[in-house]
């Protein structure tokens, strides 16, 4: 059947014919033009002065980025190039920003234009494997669906396999995913995430997930000066500020946390924060005078030492903190 | 004879690179879609079968996509539509179904005409495909 608006030239069909028009092979790309246009400047911008530290992972991510910007500008010159694998596994201890970086990383794409919609769905083991036989196919399926044009986050992937239960329904959920992530690549970017230790274990009982994955990204513990730094701009973020005094005893308060068990890093400091808060909030309720803005924004050393941190001097290492 | 019904029906049929940006216009829209199939398409029967539940909290068309071609797949002889479904409130009802697929060779109907009291007439369509069961219908494909 004819189809009217196909042959005629339509409003927009002279911007689709521009697009598809391959450059001359003499003809010069400006990188440096490509990238101000599309706006990562801007993301890794925001990821430099929100992201404390985390280098490698920052030079990974620019690495990916250029590739990505390259490709494009070969594309204009009809060269082809095939669609790189983007999925990626990140490791680290506890609160070192994955999550984070996993949705700055789907902002990355989307602007690249690797990602038709830059959203991110996070996901864990009760989102994706089912309870009953035939219940896990399609709750997998429903939620890769979901990500499609964006990110699926898979948080603390290994509970996906169970090594003690065989007949566990996660393998299923395992076979979709790794499906999806072969056979549908300029859909969708899976990143899964957790502890190294355990996620080395998940890859060599299945390795066909860890060949599928093209950038293995370690995220480091942070030092104890990049600790301070998440604290100044965790604080700054929430309207507080240090007292010079405060920042020393936060430093010392880092120092001792960091030797203690079950420390989650930028999670911790999080924590610490928020802690201090309450002791700042119940000292002044205790004051009979009327407050000044200042009083309501500073946190003093008294806010800080009340941790439990501070409490057990002698014996701290013997005992579980709360703080 | 071609069937004609729901939006876009007198047209050609879309291709598939158009068929996804109406989806991803309902999507965007936040209309949840969901494909259904039949191999009745009498203009009365509402009810077509449904090829899976719903699909919620989607943003992009490709899943979406992704399940017509399924349907398309495992019934490749029978009339596939979409349907949007707008819940707002005031609304609540279908925004946009359309057919995606229809089978290769479409019979069409017959006009009955009953002759009833007095002299008027009463008209029945009847589908040359019904005249077969399930099954067989449309080349015999399921």
């Amino acid at each position: 059947m004819a189809r009217p608006g196909r042959d005629a030239a339509g409003p927009q069909a002279p911007e689709e014919a521009d697009e598809k028009q391959t450059l001359p092979p003499d003809a010069r790309i400006d990188l440096a033009k490509e990238r101000a246009e599309i706006g990562i400047d801007d993301v890794f911008n925001a990821l430099d002065a929100d992201l404390v530290g985390l280098a490698p992972v920052k030079n990974r991510i620019r690495e990916i980025a250029a590739l990505l910007l390259v490709d494009r500008a070969r594309a204009r010159f009809g060269l082809s190039t095939s669609r790189p694998n983007l999925h990626m596994c990140f490791t680290g201890s506890p609160g070192t920003g994955k999550t984070t970086v996993a949705m700055r990383m789907a902002d990355l794409l989307y602007r690249l234009g690797y990602l038709r919609r830059g959203h991110l769905v996070s996901a864990t083991r009760d989102d994706l494997v089912g309870q009953y036989v035939g219940h896990t196919a399609p709750k997998t399926k429903d939620v890769l669906k979901r990500a499609m044009g964006g990110v699926l986050f898979i948080d603390e992937a290994y509970y996906l396999y169970r090594e003690d239960n065989e007949r566990d329904y996660g393998q299923e959920t395992i076979e979709i995913l790794l499906q999806a992530m072969e056979n549908q690549r300029e859909d969708l970017v899976v990143i899964l995430a957790g502890y190294k230790d355990r996620m080395d274990s998940f890859f060599v009982s299945n390795p066909g997930m860890s060949s599928r994955i093209a950038h293995h990204i370690d995220f480091p513990d942070y030092t104890l000066e990049e600790l301070e730094d998440i604290g100044k701009l965790m604080v700054k973020a929430e309207g507080y500020s240090f007292t010079p005094e405060a920042q020393k005893t936060f430093r010392e308060y880092l120092e001792r946390r960091k030797a203690q068990a079950r420390f989650a890093n930028a999670r911790s400091v999080r924590n610490a924060i928020e802690r201090a808060r309450l002791r700042h909030a119940s000292r002044l309720m205790q004051t009979d005078r009327p407050v000044s803005k200042d009083e309501l924004t500073t946190l003093v050393p008294e806010d800080l030492l009340g941790s439990r941190v501070f409490a057990d001097q002698g014996a701290e290492t013997s005992k579980a903190p709360s703080a | 004879m071609r069937i004609t019904q729901g939006t876009f029906s007198y047209l050609p049929d879309l291709t598939d690179e158009e068929i996804t940006k109406q989806i991803q216009y309902a999507l965007d829209n936040g209309w949840p879609c969901s494909v259904e199939f039949t191999d009745d398409p009498h203009p009365r029967n509402n009810l077509w079968e449904m090829w899976g539940l719903p699909m919620f909290d989607l943003s992009d068309a490709a899943g979406v996509l992704a399940e017509v071609n399924e349907c398309r797949k495992a019934k490749p002889e029978h009339y596939i539509r979409l349907n949007a479904y707008n819940a707002n409130y005031g609304k609540q009802t279908v925004a946009l179904s359309f057919i995606v697929q229809r089978p290769s060779e479409e019979p069409g109907f017959r006009l009955e005409r009953q002759e009833s009291h007095d002299r008027s007439i009463r008209y029945t369509l009847y589908p040359y495909a019904t005249e077969k069961p399930h099954g067989e219908r449309y080349n015999g494909q399921r």
